[in-house]
């Protein structure tokens, strides 16, 4: 364990010189809340916590840890799925959930300036009174930060037609571990030299600290309709998510739920789905009036021509409303099913979905673990959820060699191991089936032209050549795990 | 019709010969964005032989094709499925290839409503400096596996790698499309986009040129026809052909002199320089043609929160934020070692920066 605690060390002196009192934790008990984010089968107690309220303080924070080699671990708001944010032991976790001020909403220009802690739903309510809104919106918006949102490159529901973060962030600031400021985009669309902004979204805390994001704001739309398909399999209802794009509609979400993660909502909030369903479509068209009435109309007909045994379309917005809320709620609704369940992020190639369903099933069976489905279907983003209870034993460890075995065959595929939630801890292994050894090097080198001391989140997002040979040799070894000192999760 | 060529290996051996011998090479698909920054240093690496799409898969949106391909022979076999390049590269003269394309990140007149080529690329495969052949991102809408790469290339100007396979994002061809023409003068014009833009309204590009505003409505035939019938103005026939050669620089606007893309925040004013106007992307995008100098220009887009560049035939490269050069030269180095790609096109000599403050 480390070596040095605490009160001795010079560092959180220092840490306590530039920080007011109450921005610095040490004390055991009140850092607990900081051991782990959304991943939480991940733990670790950080060293020293800091919460910094102004972007001078996170540069000064910045400065103690390169002059004193500590490493530094950023947190958003702690929603992120992957583990992201899991503190370093001997390390400082830098907390910007204080940096939460609104800038600027320029409804002219159609753009909000926020700092990294402000709630990724507070841009959209804040933009509200000017008939705009911030488009991504992952299913913790409530609580996620939109720093941590830039971090992951977040997802939602609505992506298939307005993009992931990636296609919604027009500037950034940020500080590196150097000490340079750098301010990339803006208000403008373009602007000239290396796309540093798309370099830096999703790059999981590794690169740099994000001090302040300009984000682009949409026209909220006229009118929003959500129609509901049930099929008696998979497949129909699988193949029907291709259809509805191949004939040239692009839905702002395209849901998808199997029998299992339909009960489980229905069991709890009771939003009407047909239980008898194999599997249920949720399929949001949003435009001008006429617009969405026309394409409605050649979604239902879709549907019923691949055999859909229920089609209902929202009447009004409150009706449309009660029909989400099945789908939103579905993740806690699983969450009854088990005392435990570990969600997946694997993308696949659309033509894949039922074939990789199919696979999951089998899988679920030859593991003994149940698994539900719910996930965006239109842009092919799995979540199974595998369900599972930590207290039993060996059930976690049987629940991560499914999940392993599931993101391979989203590989096999053509897919990848993460659409959305990042790779964090949890999916480092998967990525060495993901990347060969020559790309893994070029990620390193990429990330030492930030930080060559390699201070930023070490040991996240991208494994190390050593750690992917091991995991080749673990099924080899039958479980006798060299190096054991090595983290794995 | 190009043939299907995989040229890979030979393109590998180049750059593994070029590497070893320190002799820098300067990539060129099909040299129709020649014009756009200084020439490259070195001995011409000649990508467009390798050529033909790889996959596509309709139903799935990606289109995957080797970067020689042309983009006259992309658009055609998408215009088969009513699919097309959602950023609308510009060909130009010549004719473009995918791989320029995204080398060069330039997006049509839709780029504010379909994206840009950064927001289509899906992913890349590459050969880096050490002539390693490296596949980055894949052939899915989502993927946040590792950095990505492959949005990095897009506009790099091939100064971090030879571009081998591209993935993008195909869109469906709009069911009907309408242009709308007004005769207004540019500050109306502008008002009014941004007003228009604030607004759900199916719009899908505009543009203000000596005093007609056009405004492009796509989407379903009901759709467009509504909200032409809201913002009024008159039905251009033809409009498809205005909006391509706003898109090719082949309308007479582009003809003689000097030109200068400056881009903006949509809503900011005209900076008083004297000069004729081609006003795009909703305000965000725009032409000037001026007998004003680079430095006036350039601090002129500054001031109101934007940037401009000379576009065609610039003398020097453009100028870089300071803070912002060092990084860039770390990754040309981290991709590029030894320097060997398309020197003297995206950077000057060591030593001879054109910098610039970040906020003057």
């Amino acid at each position: 364990m480390n070596a040095v605690t605490p009160n001795d060390s010079g560092v959180v002196k220092q840490l306590l010189a530039i920080l007011p009192p109450h921005c610095v934790i040490t004390d055991p008990r009140a850092k607990k809340p900081f051991e782990t984010d959304g991943l939480t089968a991940v733990r670790q107690m950080p060293w020293v916590v800091v919460l910094p309220e102004t972007v001078e303080q996170v540069r000064s924070v910045l400065r103690v840890c390169r002059e004193s080699r500590v490493p530094l671990v950023p947190r958003g708001a702690g929603t992120g799925l992957s583990g992201g944010a899991r503190p370093s032991s001997d390390g400082v976790l830098l907390g910007l959930s204080k940096l939460s001020r609104i800038i600027e909403i320029d409804p002219e220009n159609r753009i909000a300036r926020v700092e990294p802690g402000v709630r990724n739903l507070a841009i959209s309510e804040a933009a509200a009174r000017y008939g705009l809104y911030y488009a991504p919106d992952p299913s913790s918006q409530i609580a996620c930060s939109i720093g941590g949102n830039v971090a992951e490159n977040s997802g939602g529901v609505h992506c298939l037609k307005y993009g992931l973060t990636v296609h919604n962030v027009l500037g950034l600031k940020l500080l590196t571990i150097e000490g340079d400021e750098l301010t990339i985009g803006g208000a403008t669309l373009d602007s000239p030299g290396y796309d540093l902004l798309a370099l830096f979204t999703g790059s999981e805390g590794m690169l740099g600290i994000v001090t302040e994001v300009t984000v682009r704001l949409l026209p909220v739309p006229a009118t929003k309709r959500l129609i509901l398909a049930a099929f008696a399999s998979l497949e129909a209802a699988a193949g029907t998510v291709g259809r509805i794009i191949a004939n040239g509609i692009i839905p702002a979400g395209l849901e998808m739920m199997d029998a299992r993660a339909i009960a489980a909502a229905e069991a709890f909030v009771g939003a009407g789905y047909p239980t008898d369903a194999a599997a249920i479509l949720l399929c949001e068209l949003d435009g001008t009036h006429d617009e969405v009435e026309e394409q409605a109309a050649q979604v239902v007909r879709l549907m019923r021509a691949q055999q859909a045994t229920e089609v209902r379309a929202s009447r009004d917005d409150a009706d449309r409303e009660r029909m989400w809320l099945g789908r939103k709620a579905a993740f806690p609704a699983v969450g009854r099913l088990a005392p435990d369940y570990y969600c997946m992020d694997g993308t696949i190639p659309r033509a894949r979905l039922a074939e990789v369903l199919r696979a999951i099933e089998k899988l679920s069976e030859r593991f003994g673990l149940a698994v539900a489905n719910v996930f965006h279907a239109g842009d092919g983003n799995l979540h199974p959820l595998i369900l599972y209870d930590s207290n039993a034993e060996g059930e976690l460890d049987r629940a991560e060699k499914m999940g392993g075995e599931i993101l391979a065959l989203c590989v096999d595929v053509g897919g990848t191991v993460t659409g959305e939630h990042g790779v964090g801890v949890e999916k480092l292994d998967a990525m060495c089936g993901q990347f060969a050894a020559p790309e893994l090097e070029q990620f390193h080198r990429l990330k030492s032209a930030f930080d060559p001391a390699g201070l930023m989140n070490p040991g996240k997002a991208i494994p190390t050549l050593a750690r992917c040979a091991e995991v080749g040799g673990m099924h080899v070894h039958k479980g006798n795990i060299a190096f054991p000192e090595i983290e794995r999760f | 019709m190009a043939r299907d060529r995989d040229d890979s290996v030979r393109l590998i051996a180049a750059v593994a010969l070029a590497a070893a011998q320190d002799r820098p090479l300067a990539i060129c698909g099909r040299g129709s964005k020649t014009f756009l920054a200084p020439p490259a240093i070195g001995s011409m690496l000649a990508v467009g032989d390798h050529s033909g799409v790889i996959d596509y898969r309709h139903d799935e949106l990606v289109l995957t094709a080797r970067a020689g391909t042309p983009l006259t022979e992309l658009r055609r076999i998408l215009a088969s499925q009513r699919q097309m390049l959602a950023f609308d590269p510009p060909t130009f003269a010549g004719d473009g290839s995918l791989g320029g394309a995204i080398a060069t990140g330039l997006s049509g007149p839709g780029r504010p409503w379909y994206g840009a080529a950064r927001d289509a690329v899906l992913g890349i495969t590459l050969i880096n400096g050490r002539a390693e052949r490296l596949v980055f991102g894949g052939q899915v809408m989502k993927n946040v596996a590792g950095y990505d790469v492959s949005r990095l290339m897009t506009g790099a100007f091939g100064t971090l790698g030879v571009l081998l396979d591209i993935s993008v994002k195909v869109l469906p061809r709009p069911h009907h499309e309408a242009t709308r023409a007004f005769a207004v003068d540019r500050d109306t014009a502008l008002a009014n986009v941004v007003t228009w833009a604030r607004t759900p309204l199916p719009l899908a590009a505009t543009c203000h040129v000596d005093g007609v505003l056009y405004v492009r409505l796509s989407g379903t035939e009901k759709g467009v026809r509504a909200a032409a019938t809201q913002i009024g103005g008159d039905e251009l026939p033809h409009g498809a052909e205005f909006w391509d050669s706003l898109r090719d620089q082949t309308h007479p606007f582009f003809g003689e002199g000097h030109c200068f893309r400056v881009a903006l925040p949509p809503a900011a004013a005209y900076p008083a320089l004297p000069g004729a106007w081609l006003t795009e992307w909703a305000g965000s995008l725009r032409w000037f043609r001026t007998e004003a100098t680079r430095e006036h220009v350039d601090l002129a887009a500054r001031r109101l929160g934007g940037h401009a560049t000379e576009f065609r035939d610039p003398q020097v490269p453009q100028p870089f934020d300071k803070g912002a050069l060092k990084y860039y030269r770390r990754l040309k180095d981290a991709f590029d070692p030894k320097a060997i790609f398309n020197r003297g096109r995206l950077f000057q000599e060591i030593g001879q920066e054109a910098v610039t403050e970040a906020n003057p």
